[in-house]
């Protein structure tokens, strides 16, 4: 079972009270940019098998959107942060330095 | 004009703890900036109560106000006198970014009293309910079974739950059969 601390009611939200809300971190490409920005935006998505960075709302709560970060494979979770932020907190990212060193997504290390 | 009706009309169930519905409340939704002087000034004239804390209720002279999230609280205020406050309300808030309506009709409400009460929310919603973890004044939107509510507890170790009143059937049966009289767990000692 996946416990995440909901950042702003500060309530540890178990899985049946959050909803998945995907990748985090996405820049949209709508009018204007190429196929190939649509293409990647539309569709690209990470799997990886560690480190990952995810939105998650608390639905059955304050009802906001929230991100977390966790591994994949152990889920393991590194810390949950604001919705307002277009990349991870550097706390967040120490707090996973510090667990798994050398660790990268996407552009991100 | 017609009586208004709570949705069961005062139901009650007695089993480990006593669930009742609670008839007609008054409530009222209030989003705004919670940091805004004049916002807290509204609420205190409408309830007589502080903003609340982070997951608080706060009681007042005049009725209640309970922290829904970052920019909503939920006003408990007498039923007969809702538009009334309501109105009194939107008067205080000019000037500011906020919007109140009126959702009384809108929900159901129950009391769950007895030894057997953290006990018979604790089974139907994902909730730490020990004594040391949701004390009185404590408020919290979670959901029950398959559906979302909110409950406090009050001093007297009474909750109130709110939920929506389409689902308030489902709800009843739901907190019925959780304090069915030969469902004792016994995991929260009186």
């Amino acid at each position: 079972m996946l416990i995440l601390e909901c950042p702003y009611c500060g309530v540890k939200a178990e899985e049946t009270e959050l909803h998945a809300g995907g990748e985090a971190h996405l820049k949209r490409f709508g009018p204007g940019s190429t196929d190939g920005e649509f293409h990647d935006y539309l569709f690209m998505r990470e799997n990886p098998k560690g480190v990952h960075f995810e939105r998650w709302r608390h639905a059955n709560g304050c009802g906001k959107w929230f991100h977390a970060a966790r591994c994949t494979m152990t889920l393991e979770v590194f810390g949950t942060y604001s919705a307002q932020t277009f990349e991870p907190p550097q706390e967040i990212r120490d707090a996973i330095t510090a667990k798994r060193p050398g660790w990268t997504w996407r552009d991100l290390k | 004009m017609s009586d208004p009706v709570s949705a069961l009309n005062g139901a009650r169930f007695d089993g480990i703890a006593s669930v009742e519905e609670a008839g007609l409340c008054g409530m009222i939704t209030l989003r705004g900036d919670f940091a805004s002087a004049g916002f807290a000034a509204a609420v205190n004239s409408i309830t007589g109560a502080a903003l609340p804390e982070v997951g608080r209720i706060a009681e007042g002279t005049e009725g209640a106000a309970a922290w829904m999230s970052t920019d909503e609280l939920l006003l408990m205020v007498p039923y007969a006198e809702v538009e009334a406050r309501l109105a009194a309300l939107n008067e205080a808030l000019k000037g500011e970014h906020a919007l109140a309506v009126n959702a009384s009709d809108a929900r159901a409400v129950f009391r769950i009293s007895g030894d057997g009460a953290r006990e018979t929310l604790a089974k139907v919603a994902p909730v730490d309910l020990s004594a040391e973890a949701f004390q009185p004044g404590d408020f919290r939107r979670s959901r029950m079974a398959q559906v979302a509510g909110a409950f406090w507890l009050n001093g007297e170790g009474t909750f109130t739950v709110v939920c929506f009143r389409s689902v308030g059937e489902y709800v009843f049966k739901l907190l019925s059969a959780s304090a069915h009289p030969q469902s004792a767990v016994g995991i929260y000692k009186a």
